[in-house]
């Protein structure tokens, strides 16, 4: 067992990310370049369990479909990168666009805890969330906390601990589309699984070969050619 | 078609593509999106219960006073005011207390150095050089970086910042830019090269460009004190105490307005000319309002902004201090190196109602403008008769004794505010624009700027005399 | 008042809510759109305008998002 591992915050803008980011790592930050050398990500560490978690901040975004730099940088992260654990920060006030990235992270890989922020807000405004049922949906830990009070942490910590020791397996539901649409995705579904050798969520790449998302493309040729040779 | 995926890898991936594409349709996007969004609602539906029909009453009163037609601008300005208040007025005491504090370290530094026979120069280089060099740095540039950063980031966390974007918005698309550059000069502000960074908010690339290209005439926190010293020591030297700082406060407000228009204006000629184009996509949130973690807020901000900035200014400062003192000191018959540079620069100086020294400063000040006012007292003090700065009322003595009058405060006000980008924004642009084109235009257009008004100006003047 | 009756979301009064049946955008302002909420079939509630008239702020998907003249001016909605 690795004594270290890595987590990515992943998140929409103004869902305290930051604030959760800042409250886990407390001053020990520093920003890291990784493989895009171009781009630096803020870092930082925690200690849990005797083993040291590696948070990276990826940036704010709305959806991780490559619109912009921030979200191909986001979105290679995850993908390429493969951190341990992926957070998806959510807030509680605005659930139903918050879900919209969250799915899209579900699609792309397993290992995913929903965590949803500014729990203490959404009591104010007497919104009350049933965590059991979406965790039920999901088929991924969902966990209620509010950054800015530190309420939840502790649980989180153990989540995001057990994911990893493999206590806990992440199970991501699929999400269904239309029939033209589903069926559009078995038809090239198998040839992806086939080149790509489960490395990748294949049916994710399906999704992104029909809306044809060039830029990830351009990134898996980049990829593959630096480890072929 | 599926023969083809046989083939080796580089080629299959790209049959793959070409596949998908053949398959897909045109608004593919928009269903999947639909899906998702249907999900959502799904999911909230079953899992979320809203016991009151109106969310955040809150928020929609702030609004209704914050983007409201009567109250939004006044309350902006005066938002503007209090932050510029609080830095000049907050900053006094600290700072001079700061400056009493290095003051009374050089002497024992001097007694020390005297007590170990150590040569001149060593102790010219060390002390004279690097030691005022970088305590001018930290006695001015501290105290009001530790009150602006913080306060700032209380407005940003607090959720006012979108606002002023959502009220300035219309203004700036006139000119073909985004209002959020209204908050990337607010960052500005702060440091002109964190600003390039922040710059990345504004997703269309012709607004981002002119956003990036503008923002140095917003006066970063390393020029505020070359500003504030000069306003209070020229502008505001007739008046005492409380009245002292507003007057000090409005002239910087003044200074201000002029890197506003002189933005607009240049925003307005690239937008038309060198980025012309179709204006590009526009969003923008306007997020609820939260009421920030007080102390967190300050202690990161001045943690993480204040001091890293002024790590930087020091850094910067550090060795411009040394290399000053040397060709300071560095003598080529009788006159020293320094004061070639300075007559050589001195008519053209004299051109602009400024002088050798001053250009000479800002030339060596180009890593960082928070270097630039001390590398011109120890230019000054070289050749001057003053050993020492204890407080303001010498260093305007300093000042008025190198023939120093209002115009010479102002054009040097103006110069500051409109000249070329420090060296650390310069390399920012460089990064996020990838353009040597683009690097070398950021230089370019604001010194041509400078030059051309503090010409107008000071030739005005002479004109009028 | 008509019971379909599609009206541009820039011509909308402010506190009205608008069920979104078309989007006349193309590109990445459209996929912008599409992420922030506006998909086809959304209700958007029009909440203010900005001091200067433009741009407007609309609540969707549970949050709130300016857009300007150019295109509100292309998303039509029947009112609801």
């Amino acid at each position: 067992m690795k004594n270290s591992y890595t987590v990515a915050l992943a998140g929409n803008p103004n869902t305290g990310k930051s604030t959760l980011f800042n409250a886990l790592t407390g001053l020990k930050q520093h920003t890291g370049n990784w493989a895009g050398k171009t781009v630096s990500l803020a870092e930082g560490k925690v200690e849990h369990k005797g083993k040291t978690v590696r948070i990276i901040d990826l940036p704010g975004t709305y959806s991780l479909f490559s619109n912009s730099t921030d979200e191909e940088v986001a979105r290679n992260y995850i993908v390429f990168e493969k951190p341990d654990v992926t957070l998806v920060v959510l807030d509680a006030t605005s659930l139903e666009r918050n879900f919209n990235l969250a799915l899209q992270v579900l699609e792309m890989t397993t290992n995913v805890i929903i965590c949803i922020n500014l729990i203490d807000e959404a009591d104010k405004q007497g919104i009350s969330i049933n965590e059991k049922a979406l965790t039920r949906k999901l088929g991924v830990p969902v966990i209620k906390i509010s950054a800015r009070n530190k309420t939840g942490f502790t649980l989180l910590l153990d989540t995001i601990d057990r994911i990893h020791t493999g206590k806990i397996v992440c199970t991501p539901e699929i999400i269904f589309y239309d029939e033209e649409i589903e069926r559009k995705i078995r038809q090239i579904e198998p040839l992806v699984r086939e080149y790509l050798e489960d490395s990748i969520s294949s049916r994710w790449v399906a999704l992104r070969l029909l809306d044809g998302d060039d830029s990830l493309f351009q990134q898996m040729e980049k990829r593959l050619l630096v480890k072929g040779g | 078609m599926q023969n083809g995926f046989q083939q080796k890898t580089s080629v299959s991936l790209g049959n793959l593509y070409a596949y998908a594409q053949e398959i897909s349709d045109d608004h593919m996007r928009d269903k999947i999106v639909q899906n998702l969004y249907k999900k959502s609602q799904q999911l909230c539906e079953s899992s979320v219960i809203h016991k009151n029909k109106k969310n955040d009453k809150r928020t929609e009163k702030l609004d209704a006073i914050f983007t409201s037609p009567i109250f939004g601008f006044p309350i902006m300005i005066i938002m503007l005011g209090i932050v510029f208040y609080l830095t000049i007025a907050g900053a006094n005491i600290p700072s001079s207390m700061l400056a009493t504090f290095f003051g009374w370290l050089e002497n024992h530094l001097t007694a020390f150095f005297m007590y170990m026979n150590s040569p001149d120069w060593l102790h010219g280089i060390l002390v004279l050089g690097l030691y005022r060099g970088t305590t001018w740095v930290i006695s001015v540039m501290l105290p009001p970086m530790a009150i602006f950063f913080p306060t700032f980031a209380l407005l940003e966390n607090y959720g006012y910042l979108p606002r002023v974007a959502f009220n300035m918005d219309r203004i700036f698309k006139s000119v073909g830019a985004h209002g959020k550059q209204s908050l990337t000069m607010a960052m500005g502000f702060g440091c002109n090269a964190a600003a390039m960074l922040s710059s990345r908010i504004i997703e269309s690339p012709r607004e981002r460009m002119l956003a990036i290209l503008t923002n140095n005439f917003v006066p970063c926190n390393g020029r505020w004190g070359t500003l504030i010293v000069l306003a209070s020591l020229f502008m505001a030297a007739g008046y005492t105490g409380g009245l002292k700082s507003l007057v000090t406060t409005s002239v910087i407000v003044g200074i201000v307005m002029v890197g506003v228009i002189v933005t607009f204006i240049v925003s307005w000629v690239l937008s038309k000319t060198a980025l012309k184009g179709v204006p590009t996509h526009y969003t923008l949130e306007l997020p609820p309002y939260r009421r920030p973690k007080f102390f967190d807020t300050v202690i990161r901000s001045s943690l993480t902004k204040s001091l890293s900035v002024l790590s930087r200014a020091i850094k910067v400062a550090a060795p411009a201090a040394i290399l000053t003192w040397v060709i300071a000191n560095i003598y080529v018959g009788d006159t020293s190196i320094l004061m070639y540079i300075v007559n050589f620069l001195d008519p053209f100086g004299k051109m602009l109602g400024l002088d050798g020294f001053i250009l000479m400063a800002f030339l060596i000040g180009l890593p960082a403008n928070e270097i630039v006012l001390p590398i011109l007292l120890m230019g000054y003090l070289s050749t001057g008769s003053l050993t020492e700065v204890d407080n303001l009322v010498d260093l305007k003595q300093i000042f008025v004794e190198h023939g120093w009058t209002w115009l010479t405060a102002l054009n040097m006000m103006l110069f500051s505010l409109l000249h070329f980008p420090c060296g650390t924004t310069l390399v920012n642009i460089y990064k996020e624009t990838k353009s040597k084109k683009w690097t070398f235009l950021a230089f370019l257009i604001p010194t041509v700027i400078a030059i051309t008004v503090t010409f107008t100006i000071a030739q005005t003047v002479y004109f009028l005399r | 008042m008509d019971e379909a009756k599609v009206i541009k979301l820039y011509d909308a009064k402010i506190g009205s809510f608008i069920r979104i049946t078309s989007i006349d955008l193309e590109g990445v302002m459209r996929r912008r759109l599409l992420d922030l909420g506006f998909v086809r079939g959304a209700v958007v509630e029009v909440i203010r305008r900005s001091p200067l008239g433009d741009p407007m702020a609309f609540r969707v998907s549970q949050t709130t998002i300016a857009l300007r003249k150019e295109e509100s001016q292309r998303i039509e909605g029947e009112l609801v």
